[in-house]
C-alpha cells in the first residue's frame, strides 16, 4: 500500500515544483467536413467541433479535481485547414473566414488555443495550400485563439525553399498586421520540418491526416520536479545524474499517462499519445535553463550546454517512454526563451545566443522557439534563419521548428511582454550578413542521403 | 473498492483528526488506515479511505474536506489513490 512518504513526495511536485499536466489535446479530424460551399464548409467545421470538445474543459476539471494535479491547458487540434478548404476556398479571404469560425468555436467550448490553420508544403504547394499561407497574416490578426504552422521540409522530401521564402515574408507580414500587440500574431506562428502528426503542443498542433476521426493527446511537464531532484545530487557524477532524471522523467510521465487514460474514457475518444516533453512556463522555477544551471553550467549558453541539453533529452525519454504506452509528439525538452526565466536571464546577461539557441535545437526539440529578433530584420533573413533551422531537422531525422517574433517597432536591448504563458523576451541580436541572393534562389533542397553518417 | 488518500497537513491543533473522522462517519465513508508524522514541525496525516459506499460526488466532497480544513487552520486534500500507486510503483 502506499506511504505516507510517497504521498507526500507526490503532493510536494505538484505544490511547490509546478508538476502539472500541461495539456490535453483532443484532435478531430474535419475531413468530413470538406464542402465546395463555404458557408456550409464553416457551418460543418463548427458543428463538428462543437459536437465532439464540449465536455472537454469541463472533463479536464474533473480529473484535475479527482487526482489532484494541475491541468492547465485544454485545447483543440483540427486536419490541416489547407486541406480542408481547399475547395471551398478561393480568396485569402475565404480561408481567413474559416479561421474566424475555429476562433469562435474555440471560444464557445472554452479552450484556449485551437490549433491546425496549417498547410503542409515540404516537398509542393498546391493552390489552396500557398492561399492559406498568405492568408494567415490576415487569419492570426483576426484572431484571439487560432494557431497556424506550416511544415516546410521532410527528411524524406528535402526542404521546400519556394515556401521558406514565401514565410520568411508571411512572418514579416503577421508582425505588421499585429503590431499594435507587440506582433504577438508571430507567436501563434510556427514553421516546421518533419512536423509530428500527433503532438499536442501549440502553437504547432494539428491533428495529422493519418490519424483517427478523434484522439486524445497529453503533453505533461514538469522542469520544477527534475531540477529539485537534481538538488540532492549535486557534485555526483553523470551516471548518478542520468539516473535521477530518469526517474524523474518515469514519475511525472506516469501522471501524463493516467491522465491521458482517464480523459480518453470520460469523453470516450481513443487515447492517442502522451508526450514526453520538459515543458518551462514563465513561473519562477519552471524552468529548463534552471535544470542546466543545477547541472553545473553558470547560464544556460555557456560552454557545455548543448552536451548537458542533450543528456537531458536523452535521459527524459529514457524515463518517459516506459512509463507511457505510446509515445509520441515533439517529446523532448523545449527551450523556448521568453517562456522560461532561466532563459530570459541567460539572453540578458549575454550567455545565450541565436547561434547558440541553433546549436542546442540540434540535440533537443523543438527548435529556435519564442525568440524576439529586432523589427527591422529582413524577410530573407528570416527565411535564412528558418532554411537552417530546417536543414538540422532534415539532416539529423528529427523534429525542428522555428517560432521567431520581429516585433514592430522595437530593437535589441529593448523588451515585448506577451503575457500569460507566452511570457516576456529581450530582443536578440540577428546576423546582420544577408543571405538574399541564397533564399531567392527558388526550388527545393533534395532530401540528404541516409547512408555514410560522419 | 474506490480509494482515496486524504491528506492533512498544517500546524498541529486540538482536534484534527476528531473532525475530519466526524465528516468521513457522517458520509458513510469507511477508513482504511492512517498514518501521521511530524514533518518539520507540521502535522502531516495521511488517511486511505474507501469511498465506494457514499452517495457524495467525488468533487463535492474534495471541495468540503478543503472547507472544513480551512475552517480548522489546516490544508485538507482529497485525491483518488491513482495519482500515487501510478507514480510510486510499477
Amino acid at each position: 500500500m502506499i506511504n505516507i512518504y510517497e504521498v507526500a513526495e507526490t503532493n510536494k511536485m505538484i505544490t511547490e515544483e509546478n508538476l502539472d499536466v500541461r495539456t490535453i489535446t483532443l484532435g478531430i479530424s474535419l475531413l468530413d467536413c470538406i464542402d465546395s460551399d463555404l458557408q456550409r464548409l464553416n457551418e460543418k467545421i463548427y458543428t463538428k467541433i462543437y459536437e465532439a470538445a464540449k465536455d472537454l474543459v469541463k472533463t479536464g476539471e474533473e480529473i484535475s479535481r479527482e487526482f489532484g494535479i494541475p491541468i492547465v491547458n485544454k485545447r483543440i487540434s483540427v486536419t490541416p485547414i489547407a486541406l480542408i478548404g481547399g475547395s471551398a476556398c478561393k480568396t485569402t479571404e475565404d480561408f481567413a473566414s474559416v479561421a474566424k469560425t475555429l476562433d469562435r468555436v474555440a471560444k464557445e467550448v472554452g479552450v484556449n488555443f485551437i490549433g491546425g490553420y496549417s498547410a503542409l508544403v515540404s516537398k509542393g504547394m498546391t493552390a489552396a495550400d500557398e492561399l492559406l499561407i498568405r492568408s494567415i497574416p490576415q487569419a492570426l490578426s483576426a484572431t484571439e485563439r487560432v494557431c497556424s504552422s506550416v511544415n516546410l521540409g521532410s527528411t524524406r522530401t528535402g526542404i521546400n525553399m519556394d515556401a521558406v521564402r514565401l514565410m520568411g515574408e508571411i512572418i514579416k507580414s503577421t508582425a505588421e498586421h499585429t503590431r499594435e500587440d507587440d506582433s504577438l500574431g508571430c507567436a501563434k506562428l510556427v514553421v516546421f520540418c518533419n512536423a509530428p502528426d500527433d503532438n499536442p503542443f501549440m502553437a504547432g498542433a494539428f491533428h495529422g491526416v493519418t490519424e483517427a476521426d478523434k484522439v486524445i493527446n497529453v503533453g505533461v511537464s514538469g522542469p520544477g520536479v527534475v531540477k529539485t531532484a537534481l538538488e540532492k545530487v549535486r557534485g555526483e557524477n553523470f551516471e548518478v545524474l542520468c539516473e535521477t532524471i530518469k526517474k524523474t522523467a518515469f514519475k511525472v510521465t506516469r501522471v501524463g499517462q493516467l491522465v491521458a487514460q482517464e480523459a480518453s474514457a470520460m469523453l470516450d475518444v481513443p487515447f492517442g499519445i502522451v508526450d514526453l516533453s520538459l515543458a518551462p512556463t514563465p513561473a519562477i522555477g519552471d524552468s529548463v535553463a534552471d535544470i542546466l544551471c543545477e547541472m553545473g553550467l553558470e547560464y544556460a549558453g555557456a560552454p557545455g550546454t548543448t552536451a548537458a541539453l542533450a543528456l537531458l533529452n536523452d535521459q527524459v525519454k529514457k524515463g518517459g517512454v516506459m512509463a507511457s504506452s505510446y509515445v509520441g509528439g515533439l517529446s523532448g525538452a523545449f527551450i523556448p526563451v521568453s517562456e522560461d526565466q532561466g532563459m530570459i536571464n541567460a539572453v540578458q546577461a549575454g550567455a545565450l545566443t541565436l547561434e547558440k539557441l541553433e546549436a542546442m535545437t540540434c540535440v533537443c526539440s523543438v527548435g529556435l522557439d519564442m525568440i524576439a529578433i529586432p523589427g527591422d530584420t529582413k524577410a530573407p533573413t528570416i527565411s535564412g534563419i528558418i532554411a537552417d533551422e530546417m536543414a538540422i531537422g532534415m539532416v539529423n531525422q528529427k523534429t525542428t521548428a522555428v517560432r521567431i517574433i520581429p516585433v514592430v517597432g522595437k530593437g535589441v536591448g529593448e523588451t515585448v511582454e506577451f503575457g500569460g504563458l507566452l511570457g516576456y523576451a529581450p530582443i536578440m541580436p540577428v546576423n546582420q550578413f544577408g543571405c538574399e541572393a541564397f533564399v531567392n534562389r527558388g526550388g527545393r533542397i533534395p532530401a540528404p542521403i541516409h547512408s555514410f553518417k560522419n | 473498492m474506490k480509494r482515496t488518500i486524504i491528506t492533512v497537513v498544517g500546524k498541529d491543533t486540538i482536534g484534527i483528526i476528531a473532525k475530519v473522522c466526524t465528516y468521513l462517519a457522517e458520509n458513510g465513508i469507511n477508513i482504511l488506515d492512517i498514518s501521521q508524522t511530524i514533518v518539520q514541525g507540521y502535522f502531516n496525516m495521511m488517511m486511505i479511505v474507501d469511498t465506494s459506499t457514499t452517495s457524495k460526488p467525488f468533487g463535492d466532497m474534495a471541495d468540503e474536506m478543503m472547507a472544513l480544513g480551512e475552517k480548522t487552520g489546516v490544508q485538507i486534500k482529497c485525491q483518488k489513490e491513482e495519482i500515487f500507486d501510478k507514480m510510486h510503483r510499477i
